[in-house]
């Protein structure tokens, strides 16, 4: 009972955000926490396969980065107004890339996944790895949609006649999109589902023992968190107004796993409070020092060692199995 | 005579230059207690392996229940009523014993596709996993520790309470009463007979009080060869026997 007090006043703190930083003169913190936000959506999208699942996937980003490239290929299409090899029409309508990314990513990853899960341990790494990096490799040569440099989105999507261009209305969206998504991910994590994902992280062995394939399984939360990957990069696009492929890139990867790993493996909130990190160190250590990796390394090492599950170590009640 | 439950023929596995299965045949019978002994390395858990689909045989062939089961794996086999225990416990140890017998409640009654349901909340599968607990002498109050925080007997009956879940139509037990103590032994021995004539078991064992309590026939593995299959007072007395595993037993 006192767990959801605390979560409903968070809550409303977070929908509040931007009025507070209104008052206080620090208009730039509601951009800052609307990269939180998305990037919060993609750490718990990992979170479902790393963290519950223990499927080391070393090529998440690319799933965010496709969800980004849908959201910039459709509007560079509608922009030109021809069709998408000449048959998908080209749109700048949120209600219609946001589902085509989570689509995209979704379908993405059931083929990554199918080829991937047949391996496991560091192959399983290495795979995923190489597939993303594919996935990268072909955007920086695709030329038609800017190669390295990119794609400019002048326009963010139309979505209910909602000005996405107005910093505030992009964070309520993103912050929504993330309740919903913790919402969602907190019943599947509990299910039958989730059991059985629990108990591959535990042990395969024990999970054929009780007649379990879990091949099925594991490809099928692997295809959920592409799309929920994809929707946070949906999202980003919006926001930034621009994808490139370093969205994809193997750096992002491992700055997701970081999230996951520094907020707490198989937590709820986890995942949000490891992007809260990430993105508010990034931010105050890089006004500090340009070498602000340098100062956050022995950070990430220091938390990772002291703290099994990551900074939600610091909220115990609301650990993995209680919440 | 009614057909076996489980027919091993003529099973051959190597590794490198050891032959751990040396071409072994072997059947269950419907309701019979089959006990394998054998002295340390002579082959049962590799058997056994073969037998659940762990491990690939080189040659040779395995049916149960009816039909030739060599292609399937271990938890198509299992789907079908081939159970086991192991003999280096293996359970989800991050969850409690309840949740460990629940999930495989769950597992028996059909496909995991269900995302919305509180699993833990499911009174069908928490009854029968409770039930189940019951039924191999675990406490009640055991029923919430985590499977890591349990006593290494506790965790040998949990393993087979677990075993039990999907109704299987035959039990591999490696070893059940390896690592427990006098009492806990007598206990797990009182609750394989319960179980004994409900359902054919395949038990592996060092106790060889519990064997000859149990077993309505005894198999003798010595190098991956069965050297002698009996009923138990013909195992006691066969000099092969005596000789290769039950003297060097006395010597310890
Ligand atoms: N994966 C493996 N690779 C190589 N050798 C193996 C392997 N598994 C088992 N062996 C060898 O095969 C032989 C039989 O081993 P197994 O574990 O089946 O014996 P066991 O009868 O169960 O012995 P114990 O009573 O000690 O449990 C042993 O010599 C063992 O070292
Ligand atoms: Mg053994």
């Amino acid at each position: 009972m006192r767990e959801r007090i605390v979560l409903a006043a968070l809550l409303a703190a977070a929908v509040a955000l931007p009025w507070i930083a209104e008052a206080l003169g620090t208009p730039a913190t509601v951009g800052v926490a609307t990269r939180i936000a998305i990037y919060a959506i993609a750490a718990a999208s990992l979170n479902l396969i790393l963290g519950y699942g223990g499927l080391v996937s070393f090529g998440h980003a690319a799933y965010f980065g496709l969800g980004g490239y849908t959201v910039g290929i459709l509007w560079e299409h509608f922009r030109l107004n021809e069709p998408f090899l000449g048959i998908i029409p080209g749109t700048a309508e949120l209600l219609v890339t946001f589902p085509a990314a989570i689509l995209v990513g979704g379908l993405a990853a059931a083929a990554i996944g199918a080829l991937s899960l047949r391996t496991s341990g560091v192959q399983f790494i290495m795979i995923t790895l190489a597939f993303a990096q594919m996935v990268y490799f072909l955007f920086v040569s695709l030329a038609v949609y800017g190669g390295d440099d990119g794609l400019m989105i002048r326009r963010p999507n139309a979505f209910l006649g909602l000005n996405l261009r107005d910093p505030a209305t992009m964070y309520w969206l993103s912050l929504a999109v993330l309740v919903f998504w913790l919402w969602l991910m907190g019943r599947v994590v509990r299910s039958r589902f989730g059991r059985v994902l629990e108990g591959v992280r535990q042990s395969e062995r024990r999970m054929a023992a009780i007649g379990i394939s879990t091949y099925p399984y594991k490809l099928a939360a692997f295809a959920i968190a592409g799309a929920a990957c994809a929707a946070a990069g949906a999202l980003w696009a919006n926001y930034a107004r621009f994808v490139s492929p370093d969205m994809m890139h193997w750096t992002k990867s491992g700055e997701l796993m970081i999230m996951v790993i520094l907020g707490g493996l198989g937590t709820l909130l986890g995942p949000v409070l490891g992007a809260a990190a990430l993105v508010g160190l990034e931010y105050t250590l890089s006004g500090i020092t340009e070498h602000w990796q340098f100062v956050l390394g022995p950070i990430l090492v220091a938390i990772v060692l002291f703290a099994r599950k990551g900074l939600m170590s610091l909220f115990g009640r609301w650990g993995p199995g209680n919440g | 005579m009614a057909e076996p439950v489980l027919a091993v023929r003529n099973l051959v596995k190597r590794f490198g230059g050891l032959v751990a299965t040396d071409d072994l045949t072997l059947e269950v019978r419907p309701g019979e207690l089959h006990a394998l002994i054998g002295p340390n390395g002579a082959g049962k858990t590799t058997a056994i392996g073969q037998i659940c689909g762990e491990i690939a045989p080189d040659s040779g062939s395995i049916r149960f229940d009816g039909a030739d089961i060599t292609g399937l794996s271990f938890a198509q086999r299992v789907r079908r009523g081939l159970s086991r225990t192991f003999q280096i416990v293996q359970l989800l140890d991050d969850d409690t014993a309840l949740e460990n017998v629940s999930l495989a409640v769950q597992a028996a009654e059909g496909h995991s596709f269900r995302f919305w349901r509180n699993a833990r909340l499911d009174r069908r599968l928490t009854d029968r996993a409770r039930a189940l607990l019951a039924q191999v002498g675990l406490p009640e109050e055991r029923a919430r520790v985590r499977a890591s925080d349990l006593s290494h007997g506790e965790r040998k009956q949990l393993e087979l309470a677990i075993a039990l879940a999907p109704g299987p139509k035959l039990l591999l037990l490696d070893e059940p009463m390896a690592g427990l103590g006098a009492a806990e032994s007598l206990r797990m021995t009182e609750v394989l007979r319960a179980l004994k004539g409900r359902i054919p078991m395949l038990l592996v064992e060092h106790d060889m009080d519990a064997v000859f309590a149990l077993a309505d026939r005894v198999s003798v593995l010595v190098y991956g060869r069965c050297i002698a299959s009996g009923l138990p007072e013909a195992i006691r007395a066969d000099p092969a026997v005596r000789e290769a595993y039950l003297t060097e037993e006395d010597g310890h």
